[in-house]
């Protein structure tokens, strides 16, 4: 925490106006204290702390300083300290002008959802003392192919003004933005103080990049590479870290599909004590992982590289180094993953954790619900479980008999097109209802679904926030009855109270758009794809929904009525993707003219003119700074 | 705004053109150009290959057979739809050997055509690629190589020392410091001083840069001293 020595220096350093300026009327102090007493001050600092601004019985009559207000606001600044949650502060800045410049010289933690929301220089401009930076960029179906690419989300703009603005940096996040070389380069070498880079859903880099982050900053503690794509430039990375004991304490590559210095990576296993977190790419063999696990017992999230003996040591007839052992010396573990082509026999040698593990990613291993039961029924303490759907029905139930805590599931397809046989269902999903009843997430591939499996885990697991469910088979409707799944997503939205998120799919009509709508009061992310019938489908969503805040949309008949029926409501979302719906130019320009602060997209697959009536892609965003200066041809920002 | 529940009854007397198989939506209205405008690859990907996807896949294409009554028939089992299911390539490449993806080509621009050499410079740990398609001349190349290992030249004079070297008169000089001078190995495995042949003939020829520094590529001088004078 501060001392009070640097806010008093602080508010002398920033320019503010004389205290005739300041809000809460032009009473004088005393009432001044008065107005904004009578609150308890909210020490804690958890995110998960009251939106009641927190402020502080002051008495101001015995001091009578020039500018009482001044008093007030190095007051506020302390309080505010505490307040770490951005919604809270967001709350906070709202009361009045002094509280707005209180809270943005203390805000510490800066969350960008969209980085065309804001310019670098207004955010720059706002908030002085920033030692954290998320920022999000592309939209969530650009992951998919449905935007090209060089659409935009550059982090260039984004890390020149951070280095001039905060060289005290500490932590970058960034999800689904463009990286560059250069960028990670200009990164490496403006803040000396940088500790943690976390980059998802990235790309434009390559092993370049990672080089002048592995080389250029010494206090680097997180370098987290999670589904980012990273050209191989054929540059040793690993063994440009510092020499010496490194910070380390999270070393995440499994995406980083390039071969490594193995040398180099256990030599600085070897040096870094503090590493809790690692995780392996593909390149790292079965006995190179032992060599790391004898280094580093201390980890608690280990994900292997390729799990299976290589050909070569097989002919060769090496004797194997002891895996359960290096296994049963790490007490620590909690979270497992990697298992990339796996060879099932060796499963057996994560046995002595499984007791202790909280979270299990078998996403990218091809096992058998019969390879899975000896590994499952051990792990009681479970609460995040990846799997593909190779395991099964029969896989899903070993789960639900024996993972009672399990909060997150995820079962991936392992062949993901239509019209195939599937191996996971609707007995899955029961099974998984009534014996996981903590269930809060779940994303569930399948080729087929019945109303009542959904229904039932409606019922099951009230704790559901996030339910998404992609049946592959477009428009499928209940396996059994041959009805839409309208029913199965009704009861979804009408038990589960808690649910922010839905993903939907399957055969809709507007029927389950009118459950969401009626009963969706606290969703704020929803996702529909093949689904509807008209119009009204999307009203039901725009009128009924007060919180959704990200809305994505694929090949639905929803038209222009339907996006004028959400006027009301856009300035409070953070974006709208509709592709491949029934939108006019006209219709979107009719948004894009009756809402100034909205930045109304209209991307095309390619340079040509359309020759439809309707657009391709509209994706719309709210925004301080109108239409962005970097978009490219194939964009078209209506006004 | 149809009642559903009135074309149920006569879907499956109802003559259409449209693939076989099953149609369980009954759209109801007239023509139209698009139905759900189904982005058809017909570039059939089988699930393991997902090299290109990024670049090539994206480019749909209309649906096969345009009609006036356009239904949202479901297409042949084979095709697939773009973006769906909705699983990253990271997870689409599952079955057999992970496929290196194309990230390298559709990262950069230049697809196919791309010339892609690597570059090295005497005292940096980094190796670096450019597309030398990308550019236009030697100046356009010596400003991204500036930029790109300015961290490492002293002073900034790297940049400004290639963009004097194509200044005869300072050549020598330029050769004589300690000023960065970027050299390239041919097709034939000669090491010479970039700046020799036109830009076009480079551009084929070069298969790799290093940029040394200038003493060192003093004996590169005497060829590229006569290209100076040849090009007066």
């Amino acid at each position: 925490m501060r001392q009070d020595l640097t806010v008093q220096q602080m508010s002398e350093d920033d320019d503010r106006s004389p205290p005739l300026d300041l809000r809460c009327g032009a009473a004088p102090s005393i009432n001044r204290a008065r107005n904004c007493s009578g609150e308890a001050v909210s020490g804690s600092g958890s995110s998960t702390s009251s939106s009641i601004p927190a402020s502080v019985p002051v008495t101001v009559t015995e001091y009578q300083s020039q500018y009482p207000d001044q008093v007030l606001e190095i007051v506020l600044e302390n309080v505010l300290q505490f307040l770490t949650s951005r919604r809270d502060r967001n709350a906070a800045s709202l009361v009045c002008k002094s509280w707005w410049r209180a809270e943005a010289l203390t805000r510490s933690e800066l969350f960008i959802g969209n980085c065309y929301a804001v310019s670098p220089d207004r955010a720059r401009g706002r908030f002085r003392r920033v030692r954290s930076v998320v920022l999000k960029g592309k939209p969530r179906f650009a992951d998919f192919n449905l935007m090209p690419p060089d659409w935009g989300a550059h982090f260039g703009p984004w890390v020149c003004v951070l280095a001039n603005a905060y060289p005290w940096l500490e932590k970058v996040y960034l999800k689904r933005m463009s990286i560059t070389d250069d960028d990670l380069a200009l990164l490496a070498e403006s803040f000396s103080g940088f500790k943690e880079l976390t980059l998802v859903c990235c790309e434009g880099f390559g092993t370049c990049g990672l080089a002048f982050i592995a080389s250029k900053c010494r206090q680097l503690r997180v370098l987290d590479l999670i589904e980012t794509e990273v050209t191989d430039d054929e540059v040793d990375w690993i063994s440009l870290f510092p020499e010496g004991e490194t910070c380390l304490e999270s070393l995440i590559f499994d995406c980083v599909d390039c071969a490594i210095n193995f040398e180099a990576l256990e030599k600085l296993v070897a040096r870094s004590p503090f590493l809790r977190k690692l995780r392996l790419n593909r390149h790292v063999s079965i006995r190179q992982l032992y060599r790391l696990m004898v280094r580093a017992p201390q980890l608690t999230h280990l994900g292997t590289g390729k799990y299976g003996p290589s050909e070569v040591a097989q002919r060769q007839g090496d004797t194997e180094p002891d895996y359960i052992a290096a296994f049963a010396a790490c007490k620590s573990l909690v979270c497992l993953s990697g298992f990339r082509e796996i060879t099932p026999d060796y499963l057996s040698a994560i046995y002595p954790v499984c007791a202790n593990l909280t979270s299990l990613n078998f996403s990218y291993a091809t096992i058998t619900a019969d390879q899975l039961k000896p590994v499952i029924c051990n792990c009681h303490k479970l609460q995040i479980f990846w799997a593909l759907d190779s395991i099964c029905d029969e896989g899903l139930q070993a789960v639900a008999a024996t993972c009672k805590e399990l909060r997150e599931l995820r079962v991936f397809p392992m062949n993901a097109q239509e019209d195939v046989e599937g191996p996971v269902s609707e007995v899955g999903l029961q099974a998984i209802s009534e014996g996981c009843r903590k269930l809060q997430s779940i994303l569930y591939f399948c080729q087929r679904m019945t109303n009542a499996a959904v229904i039932a885990m409606s019922s099951n697991c009230l704790e559901l926030e996030v339910f998404r469910l992609c049946i592959m088979g477009r428009h499928r409707p209940d396996h059994a009855t041959g009805e839409p799944m309208d029913e199965g997503f009704g009861a979804i939205v009408r038990n589960c109270r808690k649910l922010t998120r839905l993903a939907v799919s399957g055969l809709l009509t507007d029927r389950a758009f009118g459950y969401i709508g009626k009963y969706g009061k606290l969703i704020r992310t929803l996702s529909v794809a093949f689904a509807g019938d008209s119009d009204m489908g999307l009203k039901y969503v725009l009128e009924g929904c007060p919180k959704l805040q990200k809305l994505e949309i694929r090949d639905s008949p929803f038209g222009d009525a339907a996006l004028r029926s959400g006027l009301h409501h856009y300035y409070n979302m953070r974006f709208l993707w509709m592709s491949s719906c029934r939108l006019t130019r006209q219709g979107c320009q009719e948004i894009a003219q009756a809402m100034p602060r909205l930045v109304v997209e209209v991307i095309r697959s390619d340079d040509e003119e359309e020759t439809d009536n309707y657009v391709e892609t509209l994706y719309m965003y709210r925004s301080l700074e109108g239409p962005r200066h970097d978009a490219p041809k194939f964009v078209t920002i209506l006004r | 705004m149809e009642a559903l529940g009135l074309n149920m009854g006569f879907e499956e007397t109802e003559l259409r053109l449209g693939l076989p198989g099953n149609r369980v939506r009954s759209e109801g209205e007239g023509s139209r150009k698009r139905g759900f405008s189904e982005t058809v690859d017909l570039k059939l990907n089988l699930s393991s290959k997902d090299t290109s996807e990024k670049v090539k896949s994206f480019q749909k294409e209309k649906h096969p057979l345009p009609r006036a009554t356009d239904p949202p028939a479901k297409p042949p089992a084979k095709t697939q739809v773009v973006g769906w299911p909705p699983v990253r390539s990271f997870r689409k490449n599952m079955l057999g050997v992970v496929q290196k993806s194309s990230g390298e080509e559709s990262d950069m621009a230049g697809g196919n055509n791309a010339a892609f050499v690597k570059v090295s410079m005497d005292g940096a740990p980094y190796l670096r690629k450019v597309d030398l398609r990308m550019y236009n001349t030697y100046k356009d190349l010596y400003d991204a190589l500036g930029k790109m290992f300015s961290s490492f030249t002293i002073g900034n004079c790297g940049s400004q020392g290639m963009k004097d070297f194509m200044n005869e008169s300072k050549l020598m000089d330029l050769l004589n410091g300690s000023d960065y001078v970027p050299t390239y190995e041919d097709k034939d495995g000669d090491w010479m001083l970039v700046g020799d042949v036109p830009w076009g003939m480079f551009v084929e020829s070069c298969k790799r840069l290093r940029i040394v520094k200038g003493t060192e590529a003093i004996g590169l001088a005497p060829r590229a001293m006569e290209k100076c004078k040849n090009r007066r």
